[in-house]
């Protein structure tokens, strides 16, 4: 079987809600790309990710919800102990599968054995999270230029995105 | 989460996604991509099964040092086990997406959004 047209699934799932409006999905024809400016194994790299990762014991008064909905962007210590980071994500597929590893959607450990093995240069001091805002805007003017700051920060020369 | 690739990318910082959803993340159009075609929730690789998570996430490295232009798509080669039901489910009746309480959340949550929207705050 092809791989699952989410476009089209959400669209009519939530017209059968409801929902009279489909949600606007982002659409670019033109695509940016930067090259690497120095071979892998000398670069620095980060992980990105959608999938509200959280360090136990820290953020428990955030309010979650909203944040799913405004966005913002928080970092975790690339040092942090794998049994401290957990997902309080709800959008996945909970029939289907779990979010029990954290390294099946935020591969911290993957990314730590990479440096381990010199296939990247350095693991960046910073990983970082970013609430899914329902807001292209707010993304393209606030939560991106933030994640780019903490990057550049930081040194970084490549980034590993992972959506959830 | 496309977005910020993108706007990574214009700024000089080379990206690479692992990611579930092809048609989402093609539709925005990113540098490079690495499609595990899994059910959401597991970009990286079936949980605790380490190998498996080693290869898809060499395949993201490869495609850092290798991709020669944007939209270079490369799909891992794993298959999810137990066979293809999952990806008729997905959304379905059956199978509703947000359930109970987690939906109530959303549909509160929709709903204060859509007052900061009003309040021109977002």
């Amino acid at each position: 079987m092809s791989h699952v047209r989410y476009i089209d699934k959400t669209r009519e799932y939530y017209l059968g809600q409801g929902y009279e409006k489909p949600y606007e999905w982002a659409h670019f024809d033109e695509v940016p790309f930067s090259k690497l400016s120095k071979p892998l194994s000398e670069a620095r790299v980060s992980l990105v990710s959608t999938s509200d990762i959280t360090v136990r014991g820290e953020n428990d008064e955030d309010n979650h919800a909203e944040q799913l909905f405004v966005g913002n962007v928080y970092s975790i210590a690339a040092d942090t102990p794998l049994d401290r980071l957990y997902s309080r994500q709800e959008h996945y597929d909970k029939y289907a599968t779990n979010l029990d590893d954290v390294d099946s959607y935020f591969p911290i450990t993957r990314l730590h054995e990479a440096a381990a093995e010199g296939l990247i240069g350095s693991v960046a001091p910073r990983l970082h999270g970013v609430f899914t805002a329902y807001s292209h805007r707010r993304t393209l003017t606030v939560d991106g230029p933030e994640v780019l700051r903490r990057c550049r920060e930081d040194g970084v020369d490549a980034v590993v995105l992972t959506p959830v | 989460m496309s977005l910020v690739a993108r706007y990574l990318e214009e700024n000089g910082i080379p990206t690479v996604l692992i990611a579930n959803a092809r048609d989402i993340v093609e539709y925005c159009g990113v540098a490079r991509m690495v499609f595990v075609d899994y059910p959401l929730g597991n970009p990286c690789g079936r949980p605790f099964e380490v190998e498996e998570q080693r290869q898809i996430f060499a395949l993201a490295l490869a495609q850092l040092e290798n991709a020669a232009a944007p939209r270079t798509t490369v799909q891992a080669p794993q298959q999810w086990p137990g066979g293809e039901d999952w990806k008729r489910l997905i959304f379905s009746n059956e199978q509703p997406f947000l359930e109970g309480g987690v939906y109530d959340d959303w549909i509160e949550a929709k709903k204060r959004y859509k007052d900061l929207k009003e309040d021109g705050k977002v």
